[in-house]
Parts: structure tokens; C-alpha cells; sequence
């Protein structure tokens, strides 16, 4: 086997496959998905050959359709056609219902996400989203020619941790890898930087359906920085046709609050439909029921005006984030599919003083530098030549005595980041203390977002600020938070990964899991023994390759003969054992390689800070 | 061996002083990122990647310390075995604690003022030029070894980065009003 060969002292491992790595762009209104093919990123198109796939999903007596079916069936079957799931992703119900007319869907109060109800049962967002995901996922693994290895998912930059989490959690429902969450406009700066090999400060504004994002990075010799991001994910192109629908309907004589689930998605449907003909039109004919009717370009603009506004503001305050003026940028990246009103180019040249960049198709520029840095991820292309250091949006902090929000992490912070932070104790004998974790930047909490809380217990009792409780924030890559908490004089140690309040706990996604693979008539333990076999073969090949590259000069001869068993006995075991002997067996190995993992990081510190190569290095 | 208790300026290979060569700073950075960085061992074992991210987040940690001048200045006294504690009340200078009312109360009359947008401009000129002068009089006393007068220096300059931060948050209420009025 393969895997035997690069025992052997001085022989190069074989070329491993391509790994079949695709980035996707889950929308509000739209979807797509995209790969690296002989060095080009590009996206996939279905059957029909549509790159698209509309972000729909239709719960029908027979079944469950997802795309352009789906969007078919929402005018005849409104409340059972999901659209604009991304929106609820990680949001409460009061959030939800604050979108007012935009969804009319008949909402029910779950375990934190509010769920949706249908002819099908009630379904969380996060189903809505995993069923999308999973379309995707299946058009690739056609394309490809096999299972995918791994994902990058892209989410708006200005995606709270439960928004965010909310998205992994999908993915994890779709049976997808997420090899990252990358944000949606450092993505496009990916497709463009690579695209122009450009250098300088780049703003990226990302109009979507449902979300706005600002970011401006500085590229450098392949590093994208992002400096700063700022947004609203309650501002997209959606809300663009809601004014033009509400427009519509007074023109018409019609009280909105009258209406059912049909007429007001026939009023969105012309409202787009009148919104997309003005990007070339001077003015479109509309009409609503028997009412008919112009609306010109300039009634429109007036129209939309003032969200426009309100992203040049935000625009303004992140540019100020960033440290910077609006001259020092060099250039402006235009994103998602309301980039393509007239106004909004507008608006943004005559701030920016740029002309905005629209080469690549504004619907597909996420996807492929999504697809581009799943490729670098997944080991496909050398990662010299490209690194993205994004920041966190929003400031996480804890709620202190007196309601008041204390940060400890700012936005703009550069991740992953660890911050530790100490507290003591108000009163006297004080045992037990409640860890509140909130995001946003509000003074009080109560205008923050909450996240999460957890309660350290054993606190042994001593005088008001004898204690010294130590509160730990280690944000990872994905902008995921997790908080640990110990008090310091006696080690007692609480720890959680925040499972945002809105989000849905282990038992829930577990509980889903098995619900799908009921409706698929599937096996459960057949299930779960793939899934192991599949992360055992994971490890199996990351630690080959990691032996064959820096084995002979990190490890004793002994050290390195004790993994090369290991490695076997993984490999004996995955093809011959159950699901639990094998979580168990990628468990051990992963203590056995712990010291080797430390040494190559600290290998890889040294020949970055000496350039020099593996081979000048003393051997340990 | 690198090890994570590591001092920021060895990590960076650079002197410990307060004057920083910048550019090495961002290059090395960038340099260490792209050796640790999370993003390099997506296909790894978990355990591998979560070293990842304690490394690069350490990475970051340092490059936030060392690139500011008054987190530099913190931490310098720090690695001489004085812990600035910023919680603890300490006895300002009179003459300084003089100065940075009437300042405070600049500030907040600015709103009321003809044209707060160039008073608002006088007083960042002039909170700068306070912050440059204390980085000299910080790096002077640091040579001297005076760490006593470096610590009052360094926390007469949180008081001024705060104030900068205020101005900051000031200027931004400003042009957001320019804004609603446009």
C-alpha cells in the first residue's frame, strides 16, 4: 500500500490525488457552488446547465424540492416554500418576526431558533439551509466524480457566533466537511486578487439579498489582511423590492395589512421583477391585480434611496475602523446581485472616487474565491502562496455587575485570538459565579447579543475579591467562539464551547441527523461506521504525509518506528472494527502524535523566522 | 525551541527596545503566520489544528503588543518585572490630573462649540503630540532604567489614548450627523 512506501528513509511519497474541495456560497436569494479545475475556479452548473440555485426550499405533498422548482411552487403554496432562510440562520424569534412582511411564514417558538411551520412537520432554518447545502454537495460530488473531502462555506463578514455557528451546523447536517468558514467579501477579494495579482487597499462592497457587508483589506505579496468590516445582516436586496412591493400596493389602493401569503408574494415577485428591468430600463410598466401603472428610475432610486444611505454610512465608519481615508483606497470591489442597481454603483463611485470593479459576474465572484481557498486548504496548492488573516466583526465581552458589557475581544481583532481576562467575586463567601458571554458593542448587555452563559461552581469561600477567576475567549478561524473559566487559586476549571442561546444543542443535531436518515430509509450504524472509517482515513493520510515530511528529521528512529505502528494499526482497525473501536483508535493516535505536532509547529516558526531549509536544521 | 511563553520581541527576532523597526515587524509576522496559521492544516488531525490555532492567536497576540506604541511601552516594563496594572488607582501627578480636566472639559463643551469639527481637529493635534512626547520621555527613563518614572509615564498615556479614543468616537458621532443632514 501506499501508505507503507514512505517508511522508507529518502523516498519521496507519491503525488496524492487531488482532493475534491469546492467552495460554496450559500445565499439568501441565491446559491452556488464552485471548484478548482486545471488551476481555474469555476462554478458547476446543474443538468439544465443553471449555475444558480435559488436558496428555495419546497416542503409538497410529495416531496421535498429544492431551487428552481421550489421557487415554481411559492406562488401557489406560499407557506410551505421557504425562501430567505438565511435570515433566520441563528436568530431569535422576536429577530425573525422584526423582518415583518418579508417572510410569511407561520412561525412557532423552538429550542432557541424559531421553526417554521409546514405540511411536513415543523422545520428549523438550519434544515432549510442543510437541504440547499446538500444540493450543492450532490451537483459536485456528479461533477467530480466522487465524495467531497471538504468545503469552504462562505457567510457574511458581519455573521454573529450564532449566525455563524447556525451555518456550520447545517453543513454538519448536509453531511458536508467544513474546511472553513471563510467571510463572503474577503472571498471576493480572493477571486480578484488572485485574478489581478493586485497589491494596495481594497474596499469590498457586498450588496446580497438579505445581507450588506464592507470590508477593507490591504493585499501584500499574497496576504490578505482585512483591516476592517462593518455591515448589517438585515440589509440586502430583499428589502430593496419590500419598499417597491409597499409602493406598489399603495399605488394600487391596497392595505397591506389586508392581504394573504399569495398577494404579497405576487407584490415581492413584480417588485423584483420591476427592480431587475431598471438596471437597463429608464422605466418599466407595473401592475397589481387591476391596478396598472410606470414606475420611472428616478421614482426608484428615490425609493431606495435611503437604504443606500444607510451602506455608504457604514461604509464611512469602517473605512474609519481601518485607521484610514477614503482616499487611500485603491481600489472598490463590487458583490452580490443588488451591485447590479444602477444607483448603487452610483452612489458608490461618486463617494468612493473609484470606478467600482464589476469584471467578474458579481452572483459568482464568492463562490469562486471560495473554491480557490478550499483548494489551497484542502492541499491542492501550495499555501506560500496565499494567506488570509481575517478579524472578528463584533466585540465579544461578559456582562459585569450593573448590566455593563465588559469586551474582551474588539472587533477588528485579527483571528484567531485568545484573551484571557480576571474577575473576582462581590461578596463575601461567594462559591459559585454565572459567565454571561454577549457580542456586539453596545455599553449595556441588554442591547447586546446574547450567547451564551455557564456557571463555575466551587469557588472555595473567601472574603469579596479574594477569588481570581480567570475567563478565557479563544476564537478559531471560523470567527467561533469558545469560553473556558477557572479560578486561580484553586484550579477548578468550567469550560464550554458557546452553544449560542439561539443555536440548537448536540442532542438536537443528533436528533435531526437521525431523523434524515429515517426519511431516507438509511441505517444508522451503517451510518456512523462510514463516518468513522471516513475520519479515520482522514488521519490516517494526514499523518502519513506528515511522517513523510517531516518524520526523518523531527522524530528518533524509535519515536518514528512507534507511528509508523500506529499508523498500521489505525489502518487494521478501520478496515475490521465498529464505529466505537475506531473513534476510539483516532483518539489514541492522536495522543501519540501530540509531541510530533508540537515539533513541527515550532519547525515551521524557525524556518520562517531563518528561511532556511528543512534539512539545515538540527536534528532532534 | 519556540515555546508559547516565549518573549514577544524573540519571536519576531527583534531587539528588545522601544523603537521598532515596523516593516521587519510586519514581514516577520506575516512570515510566522504562514507558517502556523490554521489555514495550513485544514486536512490535519484535530489535535494538530487546535495547536494551530494556539500558536497563531499567540502570533497575533505579540504583533497587536509590539506594533502600538503604548502596548509596547507596557509591555517593555512588563519584561523588566513591573505589571502596569491598569485597575489599580494610583496617585497621578497634580499638574497632570490639572491638565487632563481642563482637557476633559474641552471635549465636552466641543459640541456646543461654532466649529466642532476644527476644534475637534485642534485637540487630536494636540492629545498626538502629547502621546509623541511622552513616547520619548517613556524611552529615556526606560534606558535610564528609571522604571518608576517610565510606569507614571505610561499611565499618563493610557490616559491620553483613552481621550484619543473619545475624540475618535466624537469625530464619527460628527460626520454621522453631516450624513443624516445630507
Amino acid at each position: 500500500m501506499a501508505l507503507l512506501q514512505i517508511s522508507e528513509p529518502g523516498q519521496t511519497p507519491e503525488p496524492h490525488q487531488a482532493k475534491r474541495a469546492v467552495g460554496i456560497d450559500l445565499g439568501t436569494t441565491n446559491s452556488l457552488v464552485a471548484t478548482v479545475r486545471s488551476g481555474v475556479a469555476q462554478t458547476l452548473a446543474d443538468l439544465d446547465g443553471e449555475h444558480i440555485l435559488p436558496s428555495v426550499v419546497h416542503y409538497g405533498e410529495h416531496g421535498v424540492q429544492v431551487g428552481f422548482p421550489a421557487r415554481a411552487a411559492a406562488l401557489d403554496d406560499p407557506h410551505n416554500t421557504i425562501f430567505s432562510a438565511k435570515r433566520m440562520m441563528g436568530r431569535g424569534l422576536d429577530d425573525v418576526t422584526a423582518l415583518g412582511g418579508l417572510l410569511p411564514y407561520q412561525l412557532v417558538a423552538g429550542a432557541g431558533m424559531p421553526q417554521i411551520e409546514t405540511r411536513r412537520g415543523l422545520v428549523s432554518p438550519v434544515e432549510v439551509s442543510a437541504a440547499i447545502l446538500r444540493k450543492l454537495a450532490d451537483r459536485a460530488q456528479e461533477t467530480l466524480g466522487g465524495d467531497l473531502d471538504g468545503a469552504v462555506i462562505t457567510v457574511p463578514a458581519y455573521f454573529d457566533d450564532a449566525q455563524r455557528q447556525a451555518t456550520k451546523d447545517a453543513a454538519r447536517l448536509a453531511g458536508l466537511k467544513v474546511y472553513r468558514l471563510l467571510n463572503e467579501p474577503t472571498a471576493a477579494a480572493v477571486a480578484y486578487g488572485l485574478d489581478q495579482g493586485g497589491e494596495g487597499v481594497v474596499a469590498v462592497y457586498d450588496l446580497g439579498g438579505g445581507t450588506f457587508d464592507i470590508s477593507i483589506l490591504r493585499l501584500e505579496k499574497g496576504v490578505f489582511e482585512v483591516l476592517a468590516t462593518g455591515g448589517d445582516t438585515t440589509l440586502g436586496g430583499d428589502d430593496m423590492d419590500h419598499l417597491v412591493a409597499c409602493w406598489l400596493l399603495q399605488q394600487a389602493g391596497v392595505d397591506e395589512s389586508t392581504i394573504d401569503a399569495q398577494q404579497q408574494r405576487m407584490a415581492m415577485i413584480e417588485a423584483c421583477r420591476a427592480k431587475e428591468a431598471l438596471t437597463d430600463a429608464a422605466q418599466v410598466d407595473v401592475h397589481f391585480g387591476q391596478w396598472h401603472g410606470t414606475l420611472s428610475r428616478a421614482q426608484f432610486n428615490e425609493l431606495v434611496d435611503s437604504l443606500i444611505d444607510r451602506t455608504i454610512r457604514a461604509f464611512k465608519r469602517t473605512i474609519r475602523d481601518a485607521g484610514l481615508k477614503v482616499g487611500d483606497i485603491d481600489e472598490v470591489v463590487m458583490v452580490g446581485g443588488s451591485t447590479r442597481v444602477p444607483r448603487v454603483r452610483e452612489r458608490v463611485e461618486s463617494f468612493s472616487a473609484r470606478a467600482p470593479l464589476t469584471s467578474i459576474d458579481p452572483d459568482k465572484v464568492v463562490a469562486v474565491g471560495a473554491a480557490l481557498q478550499a483548494n489551497v486548504l484542502a492541499g491542492n496548492k501550495s499555501a506560500e502562496d496565499m494567506l488570509l488573516l481575517d478579524v472578528i466583526p463584533l466585540s465579544l465581552g461578559l456582562e459585569t455587575m450593573g448590566g455593563l458589557m465588559e469586551k474582551v475581544i474588539h472587533r477588528n481583532t485579527t483571528i484567531p485570538v485568545s484573551r484571557a481576562q480576571e474577575f473576582t467575586t462581590y461578596k463575601d463567601g461567594q462559591t459559585a459565579m454565572v459567565i454571561h458571554v454577549y457580542q456586539g458593542e453596545r455599553e449595556l448587555i441588554k442591547d447586546n447579543r446574547s450567547l451564551a452563559h455557564f456557571e463555575l461552581r466551587g469557588i472555595p469561600p473567601m472574603p469579596a475579591g479574594g477569588a481570581k477567576v480567570r475567563v478565557t475567549f479563544q476564537v478559531d478561524a471560523d470567527g467561533l467562539l469558545s469560553v473556558g473559566a477557572e479560578e486561580l487559586s484553586t484550579g477548578v476549571k468550567s469550560s464550554i464551547q458557546v452553544k449560542p442561546s439561539y443555536g440548537l444543542g448536540d442532542a438536537e443535531i443528533t436528533q435531526m441527523l437521525q431523523d434524515s436518515f429515517a426519511h431516507a430509509g438509511d441505517d444508522r450504524n451503517a451510518r456512523a461506521l462510514r463516518e468513522q472509517q471516513v475520519e479515520a482515513d482522514r488521519v490516517a493520510e494526514a499523518l502519513a504525509a506528515a511522517l513523510a515530511k517531516d518524520g526523518q528529521s523531527l522524530l528518533s528512529e524509535q519515536e518514528y518506528a512507534l507511528l509508523l505502528a500506529d499508523l498500521e494499526k489505525l489502518k487494521q482497525c478501520r478496515a475490521t472494527a465498529d464505529a466505537r473501536t475506531i473513534a476510539a483508535e483516532i483518539d489514541r493516535i492522536g495522543k501519540a502524535t501530540e509531541e510530533f505536532a508540537a515539533r513541527r509547529m515550532n519547525q515551521g516558526i524557525r524556518q520562517a523566522l531563518s528561511g532556511q531549509k528543512v534539512d539545515d536544521l538540527e536534528k532532534f | 525551541m519556540v515555546d508559547l511563553t516565549q518573549n514577544y520581541f524573540e519571536l519576531f527576532a527583534l531587539p528588545v527596545s522601544c523603537q521598532i523597526d515596523q516593516q521587519q515587524l510586519a514581514s516577520q509576522y506575516r512570515a510566522l503566520q504562514r507558517a502556523v496559521h490554521p489555514d495550513r492544516f485544514a486536512v490535519d488531525s484535530e489535535r494538530q489544528q487546535r495547536l494551530s490555532v494556539q500558536y497563531a492567536s499567540f502570533v497575533n497576540e505579540a504583533f497587536n503588543t509590539l506594533k502600538q506604541p503604548l502596548s509596547r511601552a507596557i509591555y517593555l516594563l512588563r519584561l523588566a518585572g513591573r505589571d502596569v496594572d491598569m485597575e489599580r488607582n494610583t496617585v497621578m501627578d497634580a499638574q497632570f490630573l490639572m491638565t487632563q480636566m481642563e482637557l476633559r472639559e474641552e471635549v465636552s463643551e466641543l459640541k456646543t462649540q461654532a466649529n466642532p469639527e476644527a476644534e475637534l481637529e485642534r485637540l487630536m493635534a494636540q492629545v498626538d503630540g502629547d502621546i509623541t512626547a511622552c513616547l520619548t520621555s517613556f524611552e529615556q527613563h526606560w534606558h535610564a532604567q528609571e522604571l518608576e518614572q517610565a510606569e507614571t509615564i505610561v499611565r499618563q498615556m493610557q490616559f491620553m489614548v483613552k481621550l484619543t479614543a473619545e475624540l475618535a468616537q466624537l469625530e464619527s458621532e460628527l460626520l454621522d450627523g453631516e450624513q443624516e443632514r445630507d
